[in-house]
């Protein structure tokens, strides 16, 4: 299907304007990440190939100050594939909902994904069991939502750089915006045992490097909900 | 001195570290969907799994409310505290995105910025 048909389909629009929910939130992210990338010593060029190729947040901050002080390439590249491995968590639960695309479209959609697409996706089709049609151009409409306002911003993030005060800590309208959806997933007695216990978890991992906090809580919060599923089966069979 | 400054001029390998930095992240957001094989994790891990971004955009935030320079924030004057209060606040009265952010700014900004907190 051309992006042209797509733009029409019900469901690309649904997923792309659940996205831009999001918007402000994103761009301020966005305006953020670009005005560190051209501070750091990148360059106009460098930072406008790295938003518009690399596309990973967190995985570009991180690399920043890799990059500034000549570490080798596969320094670079290992630290932020540990920054990036929670999307190889997430891409267990896309290949559900995408497993049916052909290869080499899943590919390409999958690396348009970012956090904020399978959460919000989440929270759309609740039933996570097994994929229903519509889901791919969904996380499609999603996908492309995310991928303009972080690109339009974060540009002009490069561009402006000398302009946009950090100092008013813009970066936190983003963390505020996502809020919002964290609450919003807080749906029965796991979630919060799992949010609980990942905040915990990643305020007590932070000094690890690489953001490894973030895999810590998830894994934290992942063998806490297998444990409850467990301690409920067999209260379960006890009545 | 780094291989770069005989090898490459600088641009050339900042771009090629920049694209592998591409490359890396096609492979880790694309991890499980390479396989043409029908991959199928145990039932269980598959639902506990569920609560993974979830966990990860808490893991994201809760540093970034309650901590400073790498520990718990041990001052009132912060204005990420009441900023992240009247958002949750606002929140309970009308679940969405904007409202709770525009709450949240609403405090966060004359406090930060005006009183530098």
């Amino acid at each position: 299907m051309h992006l042209r048909d797509l733009s029409r389909d019900r469901h690309f629009r649904h997923g792309a304007s659940d996205m831009l929910a999001f918007g402000p939130g994103l761009a301020a992210w966005g305006l953020v990440t670009g005005v560190a990338m051209t501070q750091s010593g990148l360059g106009v060029g460098l930072s406008i190939l790295m938003t518009l190729t690399v596309y990973a947040g967190s995985a570009q901050l991180a690399s920043l100050p890799l990059l500034a002080s000549g570490a080798p390439m596969w320094v670079i590249w290992a630290s932020a594939f540990c920054v990036n491995l929670r999307f190889v968590i997430f891409s267990s639960q896309w290949r559900v909902h995408l497993g049916h695309l052909p290869r080499r479209r899943r590919l390409v959609l999958g690396y348009l994904l970012a956090d904020l697409n399978l959460v919000v996706f989440q929270k759309a089709w609740p039933d996570r069991a097994a994929h229903q049609t519509g889901q791919a151009r969904y996380a499609a409409g999603g996908a492309v939502a995310v991928w303009t306002v972080w690109q339009v911003s974060s540009l002009a993030g490069i561009v402006l750089s000398s302009l946009v005060p950090l100092s008013w800590g813009l970066g936190f309208a983003g963390t505020l915006s996502m809020l919002g959806i964290a609450y919003s997933l807080l749906t029965d007695r796991a979630a919060w045992v799992a949010a609980i216990v990942s905040a915990a978890a990643a305020v007590a991992a932070f000094a690890l490097p690489l953001k490894l906090n973030i895999l810590v809580a998830i894994a934290a919060a992942v063998a806490a909900s297998i444990l409850m599923a467990k301690a409920n089966q067999s209260a379960e069979r006890r009545a | 001195m780094t291989p770069s400054a005989w090898v490459l001029p600088g641009w050339a390998y900042g771009a090629i570290t920049i694209l592998g930095l591409a490359a890396v992240t096609a492979l880790s957001r694309g991890f499980f969907l390479w396989s043409r094989r029908d991959l199928r994790l145990p039932d269980a891990l598959q639902r506990a799994l569920q609560v993974a971004p979830l966990a990860a955009i808490v893991a994201v935030l809760a540093p970034e409310i309650f901590m400073a320079h790498g520990a718990l924030i041990d001052t009132w004057r912060d204005a990420r505290l009441p900023a992240a209060l009247a958002a949750t606040a606002f929140y309970a009265w009308r679940p969405g995105v904007l409202g709770p952010l525009l709450a949240g700014l609403a405090l966060y900004m004359p406090l930060h910025v005006g009183l530098g907190w």
